[in-house]
């Protein structure tokens, strides 16, 4: 039995995958993919209980783009952890669609995905079978900092460190002639011939 | 040098305890070999022929000597007593022991190095000119760019498994010596009419199994927006690359599929979205990683130094090291000088520990202390008094790092081949000593001129065969080694205005023992046509095509070989090639077949 992990606790998973119409349950939350749900949006719309959408890796987001109000989890397959098309999925779904919802991480992952998979957006883990649960709990911690912008961080760690630890630097900075960018701008090192 | 700062510092540190979990759970069982290969890529662990192959990151090739030295230990304690610079201006060490590796990257971290993605289906070290910083035609200081650009790539969440690996490489000088138009992504800084910086953008180029030379997609893009842009273009690419044949599935291969008119398309369509946004840089960013660099305190110094001349004139073969290894500065005074490490019998790129500790007090001595790796896999001191030259040259010359063949035929660049690559269809570094072997007579080969000999033991080209001046590929018969080889490959502008090119093969390939042969007969080809000293051999080469090397290269096999020279140079030769190498060419180190 795999374990989920949603907002970094382990909790019951209690949706019912269905891959075709003949596999809905009557009742419950249900998980059906992306082209189920085109095609039968309507009628599942109407339903009992909740619905969720499985993008496969080579799945658009964008196709779900008007309907994301309506659903309460987007699940993205990892069929092996090495394709990383899904972290593209889910920064657009975040970024771009403006997706607030639950965003899974389905297939083949593992503690040593989580750290990225959470900084691109996803909050709920599907961990594949074996999975030793604390490890993968502690994977979030793996780093304390990140250089660049994500879902995670929305400003890249040049935006928040200039009102840190650099401040002397920033103050230095702004002795010099900013006032000529970029016109002059050089990409120079400071150059102390002399 | 770029210098960490606290936050630069902890991530490198939380890497090496992350890979230190890792390996431990892999030797644990808890992980399992197809499970941490993938991770272990990511920290350039590669498991060779003989032993697993770690490769060290030296982002932009920018070494200092307190690194190097930490490098030298690294080689004494964990390796061989010696290491490999490659073509990526990274550093690979051959025999370390798996459950070492946490170690090592621990003692690399306290040096402010590491190995993040200098292997695995990422973005890898970027590389760039070697006299950034110091090039008379420079545009722009592409060190700094490169720092910026590493940061960016490091632990990218989003592009952490691309379809395939992803180079790129910087220029911002007018001539391109970092080969931007045979990478994943080629940035050339430009300046505008109204003096704005901003880069040319060149996407699909590169070298392995499908040559191709890149595409402009964009001829001008402004500063500011440099990681916006590269987050579009690796989207496209993470998103729509091929992944179901991992021979198809490097970006050139996208472009291709796409046309570039669309492929470019695609990436400003996405570029629309990320414009402007947190990614942007900032001048306060720019700045801040500016003055992270320590820069060398030049002296005021006059231009030419009457010592210089004089010990020039008097002393024929450090005039030959001058001519051919050491290079222009900006700063009067300066120059910048080529270590060779392309010494006939030693395979490209190879260093001992004693050589590099003792490089390192040259750089100390000499250059401020600080090193470039180029990707023809030499090392260079970037910043050496005019004046220092000829005592710079006296300590080189007994450690068997002053051959003056930088540009030359000799200056091979190659792969570490079937000596040590699991992947080499074919050995490379018997090639590159039997060529060297060959051609050993310094008159000759100045006479020659520049010709860049490059040799790849498989078609994954990491010897960069297809830009070679003459390009050697080993490629696998039945079982058997054979050598394909190619010419009129080249990287940089040549004298027709072209900016790279892939060689053209020009037949059926060799025997391994007829290779010195064959480039022979290209060489003299290439004398009794060229239009004079100054036409090298690509120029002739394109000037008067292939067909001419082609007859040389396949006519009469009856050369003369009743000539003394060349019956003992192929006496010579055929001793090298006959069986196992016994001798690596590095003292104290035999080569395991």
């Amino acid at each position: 039995m795999s374990a989920l992990i949603r907002e970094r606790r382990v909790i019951a998973d209690r949706w019912v995958f269905a891959g075709t119409s003949a596999e809905l349950p009557a009742q419950g939350d249900v998980l059906v993919p992306l082209a189920l749900w085109s095609a039968e949006r309507d009628g599942l719309a109407l339903r009992p209980g909740r619905i969720g959408v499985l993008l496969g890796p080579a799945d658009d987001p964008a196709a779900l783009v008007h309907d994301l109000p309506q659903l309460a989890l987007v699940a993205v397959d990892f069929p092996q952890a090495t394709d990383g098309r899904g972290y593209s999925t889910a920064r657009l779904l975040r970024e771009r669609y403006g997706y607030t919802g639950e965003l899974r991480a389905v297939g083949d992952v593992g503690r040593d995905q989580l750290f990225n998979l959470a900084r691109v957006g996803f909050d709920a883990f599907a961990l594949r079978d074996g999975e030793d649960v604390a490890g993968a709990l502690a994977a979030f911690a793996d780093f304390s900092e990140a250089y660049q912008a994500s879902v995670e961080r929305p400003q890249p760690l040049f935006r928040r460190r200039t009102n840190g630890a650099s401040s002397a630097i920033a103050a230095r900075n702004r002795r010099s002639s900013l006032a000529a960018l970029p016109h002059e701008f050089n990409f120079r090192r400071p150059d102390p011939i002399g | 040098m770029y210098h960490y700062d606290e936050i630069d510092q902890r991530i490198v540190n939380e890497r090496v305890r992350q890979f230190r979990d890792q390996t431990r759970r892999h030797l644990a069982g808890a992980l399992s070999a197809d499970d941490f290969r993938p991770l272990r890529l990511q920290n350039g662990l590669y498991l060779q022929r003989h032993a697993p192959m770690l490769r060290v990151a030296i982002p932009y090739g920018l070494l200092s000597s307190r690194q190097l030295r930490r490098l030298a230990g690294i080689a004494r304690r964990y390796d061989r007593g010696y290491a490999h610079f490659s073509t990526r201006q990274n550093v690979q060490f051959n025999w370390p022991e798996l459950a070492a590796v946490p170690e090592i990257l621990a003692e690399l971290a306290e040096v402010q190095m590491h190995a993040i993605q200098t292997s695995g289906n990422c973005v890898r070290n970027v590389t760039t000119d070697h006299f950034a910083g110091i090039a008379p035609d420079e545009i722009v200081d592409s060190f700094v760019c490169c720092e910026i650009v590493r940061q960016w790539s490091t632990l990218h969440p989003e592009f952490a498994h691309l379809p395939r690996k992803f180079k790129i490489a910087i220029t911002g000088a007018a001539l391109d010596r970092a080969a931007t138009f045979v990478h994943d992504i080629g940035l050339q800084a430009v300046r505008a009419d109204d003096g704005a910086v901003g880069f040319r953008v060149i996407v699909g180029g590169g070298l392995g199994r499908t040559p191709i030379v890149g595409h402009v997609i964009r001829e001008f893009l402004p500063w500011r927006d440099l990681l916006t842009y590269l987050d579009a273009i690796l989207r496209v690419y993470n998103r729509h690359g091929r992944r179901d044949n991992k021979y198809k599935a490097r970006i050139k291969i996208l472009v291709k599929e796409r046309t570039p008119e669309k492929f470019a398309q695609e990436v400003e369509a996405e570029w629309a979205h990320l414009r402007g946004g947190p990614a942007t840089l900032t001048d306060a960013e720019v700045e801040r990683i500016g003055s992270r660099f320590t820069r060398p305190a030049y002296l005021r110094l006059p231009a030419d130094d009457a010592a210089l001349a004089a010990a020039v004139a008097a002393e024929p073969p450090f005039a030959a090291w001058v001519r051919r290894n050491v290079h222009a500065h900006k700063v009067p005074g300066y120059a910048a000088v080529s270590i060779s490490l392309k010494k006939t019998g030693v395979p490209p790129g190879d260093v001992t520990a004693g050589q590099m500790d003792a490089i390192a007090g040259l750089a100390d001595r000499y250059s401020f202390g600080e090193l470039r790796v180029s990707h023809e896999q030499n090392l260079i001191l970037a910043d050496v008094r005019r004046r220092d030259l000829h005592g710079l040259w006296l300590a080189l010359r007994p450690l068997g790092l002053a051959t003056p063949n930088i540009g030359l035929l000799s200056n091979i660049i190659a792969c570490p081949g079937g000596d040590f690559c699991a992947l080499a269809n074919a050995k490379s570094i018997p090639v590159a000593e039997a060529i060297q072997a060959r051609f050993d007579d310094l008159d000759y080969l100045h006479d020659i001129g520049e010709l860049d000999l490059n040799i790849s033991g498989c078609m994954n080209s990491c010897g960069h065969h297809h830009v070679g001046h003459i390009g050697i590929l080993g490629v696998d018969k039945n079982g058997e080694e054979w050598y394909q080889i190619t010419i009129g490959g080249h990287q940089g502008a040549t004298r027709d205005g072209a900016q790279a090119a892939i060689g053209k093969v020009i037949g059926p390939s060799f025997a391994r023992a007829e290779i010195p042969d064959v480039v022979e007969r290209l060489v003299d080809c290439y004398l009794a046509h060229r239009d004079s000293e100054h036409e090298r051999f690509v120029d002739t080469v394109g000037r008067i095509g292939v067909e001419p090397f082609k007859r040389a290269a396949y006519g009469p096999r009856a050369h003369d070989a009743a000539s003394p020279r060349r019956a003992g140079m192929e006496a010579v030769a055929a001793a090298r090639l006959a069986g196992p190498r016994a001798n690596s060419g590095v003292p104290g180190i035999e080569v395991v077949q």
